[in-house]
């Protein structure tokens, strides 16, 4: 669909200059050339990107070009495919988190991800989604309710099910679920958080609460967003970063403030993305 | 253009040779303690015949306290010594490096590793045992005679299992003359046609794999040994491990056909071919590797059992190549001959050698369907 | 297919959506003929099953009739015939022989699936590659051997040590009415039965918990992970309420095919006509192997006795099976 870049310049304009939260945790996520294999399949190619505390940074490109894969290293996600492989570092906090010895579930307790499709534990009531995992990291909280209210509140969720707690997770919209996953999400605190393509099987309408909510979770934590739609990475991103493989390797070609990358990118290959010329 | 040197792929979240070699260092350490621990006791009292005034009263007690306690010294004392010291000292490391939940894991990780442990054990022994004992009962003469001049507690060197080998092949095979049709068939059902009646004939497969194999003997004792025939032959041994077959061969010919995807039958539709056309020529032959798998476990299944051919065959020791009238022997039948009948040293070779000769068998056999079912593709 | 005209619909917002089209097909003959021979054979197993328990029935019907309720209560089975060899008198009841069944299958449960379902965790997120493969197969092979095999390698190798441990029990828990014994006779008891049916059934326990395990969504694992579970608390939060249903269905599988097992039972136990509460002292049987015992002498009013105890078995074993199909495919994944 072609959209002009001048509008989608003008949405990311709009869009109120975000004032830095006061309780961020952590200075961030930082990578350094990142490489990323499949067997010998060489999927993801030198990426170095930083995500200061408390941005909003989205990661476009078209698909297959590792935007996925390379979310999935920076909360160690990516080694649970039995080929997969890697070089370079993931630093949080100045910290490598392939480091030898790191305590790999301590490392997804501070980098949260939210899937593309919502997951809530069949098992689990509403409530207890939320607070799963507290249960599953085996932290020990002493106000689990007002934590509840909170992250639901956060979640945008609240309203809607504060007197259904104990109802089971699946009786929910699709919508609705993926807010609940996101509320999971913020129980156990976490710094930074992944998202992927969170809102590509969602109606408009959960879509728009759902980019509300990141607004509103970006005051106090770091967000990297990987999504497939343009307009969303302008309505909600402080930075874009655009991701392309011309067959082999996926690279990131450029990595710039969202005002800036749809009006004036720095690379012909990112103009011809954002302008509709491909992808 | 500028030449990218590519790193090389890492794995850093592998284990790392260092930590497995702590590992390993552990698990010495953990032989160690409980070999001492089981050995305690006889330290102990070792120690206080050699130092009587130099050791307080209350060590001079504690042997009988430690074997109270552990009560169990040798090969048991040992083992569970050691998956406690193992498991404990693991826990402790891991508690030390990082926290209680990941040592907590460490505690599902050592009890899954006992469960696949003790779940070898027999195998690994089963096995062994079957071959190191079954050796003494093989001899070149067995392939060739029978039992009809010897009896059991004779030397090995006389008599075989010649009579044996044959009843079973003629028994298996009269069982798979009526098993695989009847299977197919109703493999066929449940995967072609899918009819109303599919799901209470996928219920009573799976009850009739569950029938015990004594009464699939009786069944064929009181439907047809005692009111039309009043003899026990091979025949009746076919009829009763049909019955322990069938299920077998429909599950696996089912899950087989499952697996040939949708669109072949779908072209055959297309050119305008009628289902039966479409099955016979396009399903069946795509599936004919399958369909020899269920054949080879269904003959797995049913070449041991013991219980009915006890029960409606007989178990001559001659050679009886007629299935309707006589008493037949199988394999199942002479080890269980040799084995209850005799007494000595030779009896339990020969069933040994029999078990041997049933074990290579099943090996041979299974063998063959893995190699089929690697051969399919996908 | 029904086509509805765009326009039609755009232009007559009210009209009527019409119903679709029954579309029925008449099969050529060649196809009714193979439907009708596929059915038949599909049928098959319900005829079988339904002549095992009708001629079981026949067989075995005018015992229940006069025993009653008491053949499935009594302990008794004598046969008194007087000086012509025609029946006396008789008192036959399987009531010492359920209870063997029982015990002996509730040892084979209590030991086998614990292992079996830490032998299916440790196949589904532990192993790997060549290993968990390797693994796998054999312990498919082991599902293959022959019952006899368990029962020889039982009495001649296995009797040791389980002897030993059934001493061990004995000394330190004889308070328990389980673990006391009449006489030290610690050989081919039902403990050691059970023991050695344990073993029998840990294969097939293992793969259909195997298999369960492996259906576990992979969303949810992941899902589970990235909240920052470790290995353990992921399979308690995820893996086990998935697969609970179905890994009881397994263990019933089990335990019918322990309730039904003849040779390796009749081997190792030492079958005598008594009710044995306890398990270390050697005697006892279960149902299955007293009809393989008083076969062999059994005049035809026996005989038709021990029809009657088949026809039991064959419910019992028929009504555990039910019940663990229903768990499996209900609750366990595709199921089995």
């Amino acid at each position: 669909m072609q959209v002009s870049p001048s509008s989608l310049a003008s949405v990311a304009g709009n869009r109120e200059q975000r004032v830095p939260g006061t309780n961020l945790i952590g200075s961030g996520l930082e990578t350094r050339g990142v490489h990323a294999w499949f067997g010998t399949k060489h999927v993801l190619s030198d990426v170095s990107l930083d995500f200061a505390a408390g941005t909003v940074t989205a990661l476009i490109g078209p698909s297959g070009c590792g935007k996925s894969t390379f979310l999935r290293t920076l909360n160690r996600m990516h080694e649970f495919i039995p080929t997969a492989a890697l070089a370079g570092e993931v630093l949080l906090d100045g910290k490598d988190i392939y480091a030898p010895g790191t305590d790999v579930t301590k490392i997804r307790l501070r980098v949260g991800m939210v899937f593309q499709k919502p997951h809530p534990f069949p098992s689990m009531t509403i409530g207890e989604n939320v607070l799963s995992g507290l249960k599953l990291a085996q932290l020990k909280k002493n106000n689990t309710d007002e934590l509840l209210e909170s992250c639901l509140t956060r979640a945008g969720l609240w309203s809607e099910v504060k007197d259904r707690l104990r109802e089971h997770g699946g009786a929910l919209s699709g919508g609705q679920q993926q807010r609940l996953c996101i509320a999971r999400s913020l129980a156990v605190e976490p710094q930074v958080l992944l998202m992927d393509e969170p809102c590509s099987a969602l109606d408009p309408g959960s879509t728009f609460k759902i980019e509300q909510t990141i607004s509103e979770l970006a005051k106090s934590m770091t967000i990297v967003i990987v999504t497939h739609n343009m307009q969303q990475a302008a309505r909600v991103s402080d930075y874009t970063a655009f991701f392309l493989s011309d067959g082999g390797p996926g690279v990131m070609v450029e990595n710039s403030p969202t005002s800036k990358i749809f009006s004036s990118p720095t690379d012909k290959r990112t103009e011809d993305y954002v302008t509709g010329r491909f992808g | 253009m500028t030449t990218q040197v590519i790193p090389k792929p890492g794995k850093p979240w592998e284990v790392s040779v260092k930590e497995r070699s702590k590992t390993g260092s552990l698990i010495v350490l953990a032989a160690i303690l409980a070999g001492a621990l089981v050995k305690l006791p006889d330290l102990l009292d070792e120690a206080v015949v050699k130092f009587p005034d130099f050791l307080p009263w209350d060590v001079v007690k504690l042997p009988n306290i430690v074997e109270a306690l552990t009560g169990i010294d040798g090969k048991l004392g040992f083992a569970i010594s050691f998956f406690l010291i193992a498991t404990a000292l693991t826990f402790f490391r891991v508690l030390r490096t990082s926290d209680i939940r990941a040592a907590k894991d460490t505690l599902l990780s050592s009890f899954a590793l006992l469960g696949i442990v003790l779940t070898l054990i027999p195998i690994v022994s089963i096995v062994t045992t079957v071959f190191i004992k079954g050796y003494k009962g093989i001899h070149p003469g067995l392939f060739f005679n029978d039992m009809a001049l010897n009896s059991v507690n004779d030397p090995i060197k006389e008599g075989g299992l010649l009579h044996a080998l044959l009843g079973t092949t003629l028994m298996v095979f009269g069982a798979l003359l009526i098993s695989f049709p009847i299977g197919v068939l109703t493999a066929l059902y449940l995967t072609e046609i899918r009819g109303k009646l599919a799901r209470p004939i996928k219920f009573l497969v799976q009850a009739m794999s569950g029938v015990p194999s004594i009464v699939a003997g009786l069944f064929i004792l009181s439907s047809l040994v005692y009111p039309v025939t009043k003899e026990l032959s091979g025949i009746m041994g076919s009829f009763a491990l049909t019955i322990l077959m069938i299920p077998t061969i429909a599950r696996t010919a089912e899950e087989m056909l499952r697996l040939i995807p949708n669109d072949l039958r779908e072209a055959g539709v297309a050119l305008g071919a009628t289902q039966w056309r479409t099955i016979s020529g396009v399903v069946l032959p795509a599936a004919k590797s399958g369909l020899v798998t269920a054949i080879i476990l269904g003959v797995a299944r049913i070449i041991g059992e013991t219980a009915p051919l006890l029960l409606v065959t007989g178990g001559g020791d001659a050679l009886n190549a007629n299935p309707t009238s006589g008493p037949m022997g199988s394999l199942p039948y002479y080890i269980w001959k040799a084995f209850l009948t005799g007494g000595t040293e030779e009896a339990f070779a020969r069933a040994w050698g029999g078990m041997l000769v049933l074990l290579v068998f099943i090996f041979i056999l299974f063998g063959l369907a893995r190699f089929l079912s690697g051969r399919k593709v996908g | 297919m029904y086509k509805i005209h765009l326009m039609t619909l755009l232009e007559n917002k009210s009209a009527d959506i019409p119903a679709p089209r029954e579309i029925t097909t008449k099969p050529r003959l060649s196809d009714q003929i193979f439907r009708g021979v596929v059915t038949m054979g599909g049928m098959a197993s319900l005829v079988i099953l339904g002549l095992i328990a009708l001629f079981l029935s026949i067989k075995g019907f005018h015992i229940l009739s006069e025993e009653k309720f008491s053949f499935i209560t009594e302990s008794r089975w004598e046969v008194i015939t007087d000086e012509n060899g025609n029946l006396a008198e008789s008192n036959l009841g399987i009531g010492a022989m359920l209870v063997g069944t029982f015990l002996v299958s509730l040892i084979a449960i209590l030991v086998g699936v614990p292992i079996a379902v830490l032998s299916a965790l440790y196949l589904t997120f532990y192993a790997r590659g060549f290993v968990k493969k390797f693994l796998i197969s054999l312990i498919d092979l082991m599902a293959a051997f022959p019952s006899l095999l368990f029962g020889f390698w039982g009495f001649f190798v296995f009797m040791e040590s389980a002897e030993y441990w059934a001493k061990l029990l004995n000394k330190y828990f004889s308070f328990l009415p389980f673990f006391d014994v009449p006489a030290p006779i610690f050989e081919r008891s039902p403990f050691i039965a059970g023991l050695v049916l344990a073993i029998m059934i840990i294969p097939i326990v293992t793969s259909i918990s195997r298999e369960i395990f492996d259906q576990t969504p992979l969303d949810r694992v992941q899902a589970a992970y990235a909240l920052g579970a470790s290995r353990l608390t992921m399979i308690r939060a995820v893996v086990i309420p998935y697969g609970r249903g179905g890994v009881v269905g397994g263990a019933m599988l089990g335990l019918g095919r322990a309730m039904g097992e003849t040779v390796a039972v009749y081997t190792v136990l030492n079958v005598v006509y008594q009710i044995n509460w306890q398990t270390l002292f050697g005697a006892g049987g279960n149902v299955a192997s007293l009809i393989l015992l008083k076969f062999g002498e059994a005049g035809p009013y026996e005989v038709d006795a021990l029809m009657a105890a088949g026809l039991i078995l064959f419910i019992l074993t028929l009504i555990v099976n039910a019940i663990a199909d229903l768990l499996i495919n209900r609750f366990g994944g595709k199921g089995r």
